[in-house]
């Protein structure tokens, strides 16, 4: 195992340590570099997909290469989409035993904490390495409930009818033009159905894991949550430190039916040189509730914006987002509500950080359908800035199309106290240590809803992006 | 007493944004006794007590502080906190999502773990207190303090009552254990069964290992905590001190006589 030098970056000095180093490649295939119908296809090809997928890939190919690419957000015109690997295959095939996954990887997802963690807490894991799941495994328990949690391409192998059923109607590929890139290219990620009244207490993680230098990952998730079902599903990722950037475009769909409830947890922490770039929406049916739990840390540019669309009465959307920027990173995050029914209910807190020059913010849109009356809706963006030179910035756009709904919003900015400060100095604590805690604090009412073992790891990569951080 | 007195303040000049504040004061205080500072509002006593915690925005502009007969004149707020200084303050500030039990199990242990390191960085990384251990610590100084045990799980001084605040404060001294205290004001807005819960906290922590500068504007605190020595600061400076009588003395004539600079026990 090599470690990347880490100056060109330069900054989450711990991140380079902790998680920027790499593997030698050992894949057992690589695309050719750069995007073509005759690599779409014979990555369909490969993974011996349906007709009808293939030809979803290359339709997808199209609308891509027609839409033009967003002018709003971040800066994305520097991606070199030609200079990219967009199918790097790691293993020959998924195993259900860590003894089986080749060692380099087997010792990176241990360092990782993967193996430890489905130990101590998780219902089940899938673990990706580039392009494609190494490892899956669910619990036996929830196997014999008929909870399927598999690889997305192993979804399509095995359960083709219901894949078929849900897959693209939530995220179509003309969304826009990095769902139509992933459409085309996708490759991992999960496929989850929860049987009707089936409840997973314990969660499913998927970690996702960019080895190759200059590669793309395009993993896609599938998420069906059954009548009265509950699932709560925890993404990781983290990648290594290269002087080129890689690409990250997932696609997320979700379907929560009536009175079930999703949480979909992610502690996003890419290297600093990895665009982020994710569509991620969930529909919610009578009475159901989807909650997205959204934690950007990572990435050079991320741009998300997880959203709910309510779609009959009684759904409810939550949006929970923290976005952390130091230097040279920018968080574009925030989330989407949309109220479709009458009835429905939604709240989206969001807190950004940043620091160093960062530059994170919340961009959210708050939208009630004609026909949607009765709905209500709350929007809690603050920001902390941590010194002169970071930046915040709030977009909230809203689209109201009825009168009897009650829509809140509230936004505050501030800049950590010098008061703030000194009063924990004066207790004996560090200045840096009281600035973490600064910042631990005002996440806290977001953090306090992660399960324990996470609450911690956010903590944890929230002093790891503090480090040396007030001069 | 005989020994050097813990904290020495000689001729220390303050400005705070330029302008003078702290014109050549100087004090002692030794471990075992109880000072009162009182004086007109914006004579400078919490110019003073921030000056003496290590605030930033106080530039000492002359003279010197010694603790333990040291300069803490380059030591930053925390060191000088980890040396054995404490300062109750007059207003004491929140900080939302930080819980007063996690606040004060990295103040102690940020003690424990971390002596001092002579700047070359290196950091024993030893463990803090266990948590039952805190738990425990913490449950009988609240008690103590008439706190109510879910004081432990709110944000630190967020939403607090301006008596509770002052009571956390004395809760902080009770854990920290600090060799000279300044508690600035912190009698002002006590109803008089709050100014007794805190007034018995500061004399149950009072004694040999002790030192206290309360600074106050009413005689009220005196009556409970007993001071050696009381100061009359006016202008910046130590203008008059004296014996408890002083305080009485005060609180019917007002500050005007001292302003004219009579002396009436030399410090
Ligand atoms: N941070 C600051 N910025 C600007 N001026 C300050 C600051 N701190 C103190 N001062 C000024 O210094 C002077 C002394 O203030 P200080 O708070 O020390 O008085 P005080 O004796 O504690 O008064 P009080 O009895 O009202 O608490 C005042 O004129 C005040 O305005
Ligand atoms: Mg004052």
């Amino acid at each position: 195992m090599t470690t990347e030098p880490t100056t060109t970056v330069g900054i989450r000095d711990g991140y380079a340590e902790k998680y920027g180093f790499h593997d030698d490649e050992q894949h057992v295939f690589k695309s050719k570099m750069g995007l073509t119908p005759e690599i779409v296809a014979q990555i369909s090809d490969m993974k011996g997909e349906p007709k009808w997928m293939r030809d979803y890939r290359l339709k997808a190919l199209e609308i891509f290469e027609k839409k033009p690419m967003p002018t709003w957000g971040g800066n994305v015109g520097e991606i070199d989409f030609k200079n990219i690997y967009y199918y790097v295959k790691p293993t020959s095939q998924e195993t259900k035993s860590w003894d089986d996954v080749p060692a380099d990887m087997k010792r990176t997802f241990d360092k990782l904490g993967i193996p430890e963690a489905e130990q101590k807490f998780l219902s089940g894991v899938g673990a990706q390495y580039d392009s494609e799941v190494v490892y899956h495994k669910i619990k036996e328990s929830l196997e014999k409930q008929g909870v399927i949690f598999l690889s997305c391409d192993h979804g399509l192998k095995e359960h083709e009818e219901l894949f078929k059923q849900y897959f693209g109607t939530v995220i179509p590929s003309s969304d826009n033009k990095f769902a139509a890139l992933n459409s085309a290219v996708w490759s991992g990620g999960s496929f989850i159905y929860v049987p009707k009244g089936v409840k997973v207490d314990v969660p499913l993680q998927a970690y996702f894991r960019i080895n190759t230098k200059d590669m793309g990952q395009f993993e896609r998730t599938l998420i069906i949550v059954d009548e009265g079902a509950y699932v709560h599903y925890v993404e990781g990722c983290t990648a290594p430190v290269y002087s080129s950037d890689s690409l990250h475009s997932a696609v997320v769909e979700i379907i929560v039916k009536a009175g079930g409830r999703c949480r979909y947890t992610t502690i996003q922490n890419w290297s600093n040189n990895v665009y982020n770039l994710v569509t991620k929406r969930a529909l919610a049916y009578r009475d159901a509730t989807m909650e997205w739990v959204d934690g950007n840390l990572g990435s050079k540019l991320t741009m998300k914006y997880p959203s709910v669309y309510m779609m009959e009465p009684g759904a409810h959307g939550e949006i929970l987002s923290i976005a952390f920027a130091g230097r040279g990173q920018h968080q574009d995050a925030g989330g989407k509500v949309v109220h479709c029914a009458p009835h429905t209910t939604s709240k989206i807190i969001s807190k950004s950080i940043s620091k160093d020059g960062g530059r994170a913010g919340y961009r959210g849109l708050v939208k009630v359908q004609k026909g949607a009356t009765d709905c209500r809706s709350n929007v809690n963006c603050d920001a902390l800035l941590l010194d002169e030179a970071s930046r915040s910035d709030t977009y909230p756009y809203m689209e109201i199309e009825e009168d009897r709904v009650s829509i809140g919003h509230e936004a505050t900015v501030s800049k950590i106290g010098d008061e703030q400060l000194f009063y924990l100095m004066s207790r004996g604590i560090s200045k840096d240590d009281a600035a973490a805690m600064i910042v631990s604090g005002f996440i806290e009412p977001i953090v306090k809803e992660l399960p324990m073992e996470y609450a911690v790891e956010m903590n944890r990569l929230i002093q790891l992006q503090m480090e040396g951080s007030v001069g | 007493m005989s020994k050097t007195p813990e904290l020495i303040v000689n001729d220390l000049r303050v400005a705070v944004e330029g302008k003078e504040i702290l014109k050549g004061l100087s004090l002692q205080v030794a471990k075992g006794e109880i000072h009162a500072l009182m004086g007109p509002n914006g004579s400078g006593k919490s110019t003073l007590a921030n000056t003496l915690m290590g605030h930033p925005r106080y530039e000492v502009t002359g003279g010197e502080i010694l603790f333990k007969g040291l300069s803490i004149l380059e030591m930053e707020a925390d060191e000088r906190s980890r040396a054995g200084l404490f300062m109750a303050f007059q207003y004491p500030v929140a900080i939302p999502g930080l819980s007063v039990a996690n606040f004060l199990r990295s103040a102690l242990n940020a003690r424990l773990v971390r002596p001092e390191t002579n700047g070359s960085g290196t950091m024993p990384q030893k463990k803090g207190i266990a948590p039952r251990e805190f738990r425990a610590l913490l449950k009988g100084q609240m008690a103590l303090l008439k706190m109510d045990e879910s004081f432990a799980t709110r944000y630190l001084n967020d939403g607090f009552s301006g008596g509770e605040k002052k009571r956390a404060e004395i809760l902080q001294m009770a854990l920290l254990k600090p060799e000279i205290a300044i508690m600035d004001e912190t009698d002002s807005g006590l109803d008089i069964d709050a100014l007794r819960v805190v007034s018995d906290g500061v004399n149950a922590l009072a004694g040999p290992d002790l030192g206290v500068l309360v600074i106050t504007h009413y005689q009220r605190i005196l009556n409970y905590i007993k001071p050696h020595r009381v100061h009359v600061m006016v202008d910046g400076r130590i203008s008059v001190s004296g014996g408890p009588e002083l305080a009485l003395e005060l609180e019917t004539r007002g500050y005007d006589w001292v302003r004219n600079g009579k002396e009436v026990t030399a410090p």
